[in-house]
């Protein structure tokens, strides 16, 4: 093969890639621009509330409880090596509320949340669905994007916390019921251990989380190409960008947030 | 009024339209007729702004639809998509409604689902379906209630894509009828993509046919018989043999 061919090929990749990053940039822009521009409407963000915030708690709950008792086990066990097992409590309050609070909502989100905003969207689009709104001199940024960016970003960093505190519950349960610790000592550890600057870091990247989640649905939904095919893409799309976006954002976060 | 302008539109390799021009006086009824697939629908998502056309003109009373007020350009506008479209979050007195729950003609929630449920009784559908959804209703249902959607918020400018295809004959005749009584009574502008061609002699003022991107022929219905265009004449008889080709 041609070598400029191939180095063509790159560039050509690495052009499309830069467009539609400014694509989704511009858009993203333009969705959280559209939140404070009325036409307000109330009844679809109450929707989009329950649908991101209520309806995920289980799954949230599910996630960080598992994920706590896991991580209670762990560190006794890899403590175990260097006589550490008492370190359980701060590790699982460190990780949780630094980390994997975050980081397995915001992923969580991605699949339940994304996806389905994606899904409806496209669908919508693919049915002409946007485009009689727009006859009935509706904004589809306004009706549509506007909630769901809004609903996202004041409910994930709620859910964040609850998780936080879900998960840190998971590792107590085990480590008092399984693993011989003392159950007020456990709770006084992890509260003392705490600070007020972890707690913010996970609430803060709950709510970048949350908009990312509810953007690239968005994004993905409004420019979705044509019939189920066109659905099934974007859906698939919006969900990996999400996720990645995610891990690469918490990346940034925490860089910001603990080594600064 | 409604004035296109040599408008060209191709989604990548496929020329769609390629210079057509046409012009819908005020309370007037147009007809567009043309084969399947020759660009009837992306005409009208043109002229209300939803496909941009790559060049061209289109003119709203003298106006450049482009420019001006969006909302207010809009708001003149009442239109039937070819798939209805309806939402299907909403129940369909919802859906008829829509304007007159939301946005500067908003009305209280009782009154507008009383006009709802009298849109719905003039395109021939009972009281009964108003609180059913969407996807509970058969696809003639559907288009319907897009109809009485299209006419909720008695538009100055109303667009049926294709408004009996799905019907039976009879309720074919009550949407003619209708379409009929808006432009008479109301005074409105309509334009209405159709291929039946009973619906054609019952509606329409002016007939255009669209073929090869290009209104091929246009002129006052009752010329259309005697038009001399061998593509009319091959429309009307629907005949496989002609200038208009089978296969497309
Ligand atoms: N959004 C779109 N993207 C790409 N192609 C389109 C789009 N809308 C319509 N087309 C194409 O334009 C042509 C005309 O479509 P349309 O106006 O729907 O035909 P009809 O005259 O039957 O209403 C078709 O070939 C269709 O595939
Ligand atoms: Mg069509």
């Amino acid at each position: 093969m041609n070598p400029f061919d191939l180095l063509g090929g790159l560039g050509r990749a690495v052009l499309a890639m830069l467009a539609t990053f400014g694509q989704v940039a511009l858009f993203a822009f333009n969705a959280i621009s559209h939140i404070f521009r009325p036409p307000f409407y109330p009844r679809e963000f109450i929707v989009a509330l329950m649908n991101i915030g209520w309806l995920s708690l289980p799954v949230v709950g599910l996630t960080a409880i598992f994920t706590g008792g896991a991580l209670a086990l762990q560190i006794y066990a890899g403590g175990a090596r260097f006589n550490a097992e008492a370190v359980v409590p701060q590790i699982v309050a460190i990780g949780m509320v630094r980390e994997l609070g975050p980081v397995l909502v915001g992923l969580m989100i991605a699949a339940r949340v994304t996806s389905s905003i994606a899904a409806e969207i496209a669908t919508m689009k693919v049915t002409e669905q946007i485009d009689a709104l727009v006859t009935l001199s509706t904004h589809p940024m306004k009706y549509l994007t506007a909630p769901r960016v809004l609903a996202a970003l004041i409910t994930v960093p709620v859910l964040v916390g609850i998780g936080d505190i879900i998960g840190i519950a998971g590792g107590y349960v085990v480590a008092t019921q399984n693993l011989g610790f003392n159950a007020a000592a456990y709770l006084q550890n992890t509260v003392n251990f705490l600070e007020p600057h972890d707690v913010f870091s996970s609430l803060v990247k709950g709510a970048a989380f949350g908009l990312i989640a509810a953007i690239m649905g968005c994004y993905y939904g409004m420019n979705s190409g044509r019939g189920a095919q066109g659905v099934g893409r974007a859906t698939k799309s919006s969900v990996e960008s999400a996720a990645i976006m995610i891990l690469a954002a918490n990346f940034v976060l925490t860089g910001v947030f603990f080594s600064l | 009024m409604i004035r296109m302008e040599n408008v060209h539109k191709a989604f990548g390799d496929n020329p769609v339209l390629q210079g057509m021009s046409l012009e819908i006086p005020k309370g007037t009824s147009m007809v567009i007729i043309g084969g399947s697939g020759t660009g009837k629908s992306v005409a009208l998502k043109c002229v209300l702004g939803l496909i941009k056309p790559d060049s061209g003109m289109i003119y709203v009373d003298g106006k450049d639809a482009k420019k001006g007020d969006r909302d207010a350009f809009l708001a003149r506008f009442g239109m039937l998509f070819q798939g209805a479209a309806l939402f299907d979050s909403l129940p369909v007195w919802q859906n008829v409604a829509f304007r007159l729950l939301r946005g500067p003609l908003k009305r209280p929630p009782e009154y507008a689902r009383e006009i709802a449920i009298e849109k719905l009784r003039r395109v021939g559908l009972k009281s009964d379906v108003a609180d059913r959804f969407p996807s509970e209703l058969s696809g003639g249902m559907q288009k319907r209630v897009g109809l009485a959607r299209a006419i909720a918020a008695e538009p100055e400018i109303i667009f049926f894509d294709e408004p009996t295809t799905g019907l039976d004959p009879i309720m074919s005749g009550v949407i003619n009828d209708l379409i009929r009584e808006i432009v008479t009574e109301m005074g409105a502008t309509a334009m209405t993509i159709t291929h039946d061609m009973s619906s054609v002699r019952a509606i329409a003022d002016n007939v255009a046919m669209l073929h090869g991107g290009v209104i091929q022929w246009t002129g006052p219905v009752g010329q259309m018989d005697a038009s001399g265009d061998p593509y009319v004449e091959q429309f009307i008889s629907g005949s496989a043999e002609g200038p208009i080709e089978a296969v497309r």
